[in-house]
Order: C-alpha cells, then structure tokens, then sequence
C-alpha cells in the first residue's frame, strides 16, 4: 500500500515571532525553518506502518519554494522513498494546496494521505479537510491511534467531548494530532542516503490547478502586549492579591 | 443584506454551548441569522437554538444517518442548504467545525476563514496565526459566500430570551457510507478539561519527576482547576502529550493561570497568551515567564506551592 505524506516548510516553533513594522507580514528573512511538527509526527506515522508492513511505499510532496527541497530532503531522511515538489514560489492558500495535493494523490494512486492537522505559521487546519472533499474521500482529522486492516483503517480521534472511533474505507484522509507519536531523531546515515532519493519537480500548472481566489491580507499586527505585573514576596501576599481581584 | 447560516453542533440532541457564541459573532454582520441543525432526532437542540437571541430562524434536519454527525455526511448536507441564497456559513471553533467546515468551504469552491476572532465588516476579519503571535486582518471573497469558523474565547455568549421559529427541512443529498462511527471514550477525569477550564495550574521541568507533579494535582483540585504542563515536562515523561500547553499542544484562554516551574519559552507562552491571569512561580528571578505574570513569585515550588495550596 502506497501512503502519501505532505510536509509543510514553516518558521520554527522556536522562534519569536516578529511582526514587520509596515503591517505587511511577519518577519521570515534570517529565521530558522524547520518541518511542520505536525507533518512531522505525519511523516513518523507512515514509517511505523511500513516498519509493520502495513505500508509498502511512502511518497513526500511538498508546495512551495525552491528552499522547500529541504523540507523533502527531510522526509526522505525520515523514510520516504522518493518526493514530489510542487514547485510555487508565491503564497498558496489552503484551497489551492488541497486542489494540488489531491491531484498528486490521484496520480499516484495512493491509499492513504497523511499530513498534519494543522501547519504552525497559517493555522488554518483545511488543507486534510479539503482534500478528502475534493476526492470525495472519507476523512480522520486530529488522530492519535491509527489501525490499517485492510482496506479499511480504524482511527482514534482527539475531539473536544474525548476520543472517538471512526472506521474508514480505503482510501482516506488522515490528519494527524501531537498525541500520535513522537517523531525520532534523524541519524547521519539516513540524512545522507536521503541526498541520493529522487526528487520529482512539477507544477501547479502540470497538476491542472490554478490559484483559488483566495484570502486578501490587508494587515498584519502584533497582538495586544502583555504588561509585567507585580512581584509578590510571600505565599501570603499572592493569596491576598488574588483574593483582591476576586479570582479566587 | 446579510443572510448568514450556523452549524448548530447537537450531540445526542443537545446544542453545544459554542453555538451561543457564533450567533454573537453573527450578529456584528447582521441580517438574518438562521440556524442549522443535523441531528437523528434535532427538536430540543433545535428549540434551544431558537432562544437564542438574534437568531431568526431556526432549520431542523432530521436524518437517522445523522446521529454522530460526522463530517463526512453533514458536508453534503450543508453544502445543499448553502447554495440557497446565504451570503455566509459560520460554524464554532470545536473540534466539531474545524472539522467540518472545510469539507464545506472546498466543495463550495471558497477559501475558508479560520478562527475568526473579531468582525470588522460582512467581508473583513481578523484571524490569529503563528499560535496567536500575529494577528491577520483578511478580506474574504464575497462570492459565493464566506465561509468561516468562529474562535470561541472572542466571543460572549448572547442570551437565551428569543423565540425564533423552528422549520422542519428535508435535504436532497447523497450521502456517503465510507465513515463509520465506531466510539466515543468521553474524558474519564474528575478534573476539568484542560481547553474549557476557568483555571488552570500547569507544571515545567522544575518539577524533576511525575511523581513531585503532585504538588502540582493538590494546588488544582483545591482550586477546581485543569491541569497542564510545558513541553519540557511532557518530553522527559513527567506527564502524557495530551496536557502539553503550548504552540504545538493546547491553546488555552483561562481567568486563571498558574504556571510553576515553568521558564517561559516562547511555545509555551504562545498557548497563554489568552490567559486572563497568569501566576508564575519559578525559583529563577530571570525567568522569562515573569514578563507576561500578572503576579510573579521566586521562590522553590515545592515549598511555595504545597503552602499555598494550605492558605487556599
């Protein structure tokens, strides 16, 4: 069975976030970037189903600039076998990524998509979403146990009322929520046998996608600053302060 | 003018509270505002949704295949009763919507807004990205409607002292066979969950074991609180994932705060941003945790916290 894997390039989530003085975005020039750590525990996910032999084939795709070849160098450092990047220099909004990897999905024929629940710089948390509907294609999101029998996969989903169950026909959709693995240390090995892995480069245009009208950003701001409080000196002195506010 | 339709979430036919909430954030577009219910048996989620104030009317959709509401066939559903003349489709920001609402804005065609947490206009929203470290101002395509989710800690609940009217609606969708619900395990703990808790006391690293995070279980349930954990903590195996605050765990918007023995690291402090009042506890006076404490303490958790857990 051939899982695909989508992994998003992103600012680190180690990094402070500085919004530009013009309102025009935030700042990205000179920060670290890393993988998705959603993507990531994705990526870790299809591994351990192929190490239980569940998964024959991993295939990583990527959107985006010239600089997101490392995000793929990544993956295949991870274990995927080989890599698409939908090579796009310019912002690709939630509904115009989902068109692109839907049809990577479809070309490749695979029975299972997995990719973060959400990617930490947009947040948005669509793009699994919009994929399954596009291909008409059951979904999981937010999962934290996933079982492949088959054709069928029974995930294990993080809502807000606790855990459900959902049983899925082959080919689906799965997202994936920080409770499913922890992704492993990559070893030097693998980082360099992943230089080697093939890498194929297309289009949106080769996909047969054009943008969506999309989103317009029209500002960009930090958010309401936090002042320092006050330092207390005695267990005594906080009870009394927040007595004072009424908060206990 | 307007014409906006909300998801009504119902589980075993009963509305979620979130609902209240995205009713409030309609009700700053305005025009009509009516509310759909999914549900096997919808008439008592339907009939709170009808107090609700500003609602206008309200739309029960009764269907045995309803009755987990599941993404998978609510979508088509909504995306029929859509295409009758909305200018928007607002669902909650619960795991329900999120879920939910971009099945909806794709087959729709229409870029979805995520989290909105403030309404500058019909078309023009404020949403959080980078975990609420900036904030966008977006302008959504009018055409064929927005479609948006609603960020719950932005919003108050309207009042319940309407009398909308209740429509019973049949739905003309095919609707798919190829999700199955299976269970659902409802959280087992006595305490509060940690995403809708008033209060909230988290551990850090400085806690040294699983075992001194009782110190850190007394102080909550003296105080009715959920309990949390840096990242720190949940990577050297004090405390599972699921309590991890933070950019990649839990965002969470409590009154109260308490983080003890926690630093501060940036992912952490991007999970409580939204915290109405956050206690730091931390023996180093440089933490960086002290510059957003609304009340700070230096001092050793572990005499402080069993203390105050005793004065409390």
């Amino acid at each position: 069975m051939k899982a695909l894997v989508s992994v998003k390039r992103v600012v680190d989530y180690n990094v402070r976030i500085q919004v530009k003085p013009d309102g025009s975005g935030v700042v990205t020039d000179g920060v670290k970037f890393s993988v998705n750590p959603f993507d990531e525990i994705a990526m870790e996910e299809a591994v351990r189903l192929r190490e239980k032999g569940k998964v024959t084939e991993i295939v990583a795709v990527t959107i985006g600039g010239a600089k997101c070849e490392e995000t793929l160098r990544t993956a295949l450092a991870f274990g995927a076998d080989r890599a698409v990047h939908v090579k796009e220099e310019g912002e690709v909004q939630p509904l115009t990524a989902a068109q692109a990897l839907a049809a990577v999905f479809k070309k490749e024929g695979a029975q299972l998509f997995l990719l973060g629940k959400q990617a930490i710089d947009d947040d948005a948390n669509q793009t699994g979403q919009m994929v399954a509907a596009l291909l008409d294609l059951p979904q999981a999101t937010f999962a934290s146990k996933i079982e492949l029998d088959g054709a069928k996969a029974l995930v294990t989903r993080e809502v807000d009322a606790g855990l459900e169950t959902l049983e899925v026909d082959l080919p689906a959709v799965v997202t994936t929520d920080l409770r499913l693995n922890e992704p492993r240390y990559l070893k030097l090995p693998d980082i360099m046998k992943a230089k080697k892995k093939p890498i194929e480069v297309v289009s949106l245009g080769d996909l047969g996608v054009t943008a969506a009208a999309g989103l317009k950003a029209t500002k960009t701001a930090a958010p309401p600053k936090r002042s320092k409080g006050v330092m207390v000196k005695t267990v005594d002195e906080l009870v009394t302060a927040l007595k004072g506010k009424g908060l206990i | 003018m307007s014409k906006i339709l909300i998801i009504g979430q119902q589980a075993d036919g009963k509305l979620s509270s979130s609902i209240a909430k995205v009713v409030a954030a309609a009700k700053l577009i305005g025009g009509e505002i009516e509310v759909a219910v999914f549900a096997k048996d919808g008439s008592a989620a339907a009939a709170e949704a009808a107090k609700l104030d500003g609602v206008t009317k309200v739309l029960q959709i009764d269907r045995a295949e309803n009755d987990h509401a599941l993404s998978a066939v609510v979508a088509p559903q909504v995306v029929e009763l859509a295409k009758k003349g909305y200018s928007h489709v607002f669902a909650p920001g619960t795991t329900f919507g999120k879920d939910l609402l971009p099945r909806v804005a794709a087959k729709l065609g229409v870029q979805q807004v995520s989290d909105v947490m403030a309404v500058h206009g019909p078309t023009s929203f404020d949403r959080p990205i980078y975990a609420g470290n900036a904030i966008l101002t977006v302008e959504a395509p009018a055409a064929p409607a927005v479609v948006a989710t609603i960020r719950l800690a932005s919003f108050a609940a309207v009042g319940s002292g309407g009398s909308a009217p209740v429509e019973k609606v049949s739905v003309d969708a095919a609707l798919p066979s190829h999700t199955r619900f299976v269970k659902l395990e409802a959280q087992k703990s006595e305490r509060p969950e940690l995403q809708s808790a008033a209060r909230v006391v988290s551990g850090g690293r400085a806690l040294g074991s699983s075992e001194n995070f009782k110190v850190i279980y007394a102080l909550a349930d003296k105080l009715k609180a959920g309990v949390g954990a840096s990242r720190a903590a949940v990577d050297s195996g004090y405390v599972p994932n699921d309590m991890q605050v933070g950019q990649t765990g839990k965002i969470i918007a409590p009154e109260l705060y308490f983080a003890i023995g926690i630093s501060g690291a940036i992912q952490h402090l991007a999970g409580i941003k939204d915290a109405r009042t956050i206690v730091a506890i931390n023996k180093d006076a440089e933490a960086p945790i002290f510059e957003v404490a609304d009340f700070g303490l230096v001092g050793d958790l572990f005499q402080v916290v069993p203390e105050l857990t005793s004065k409390l």
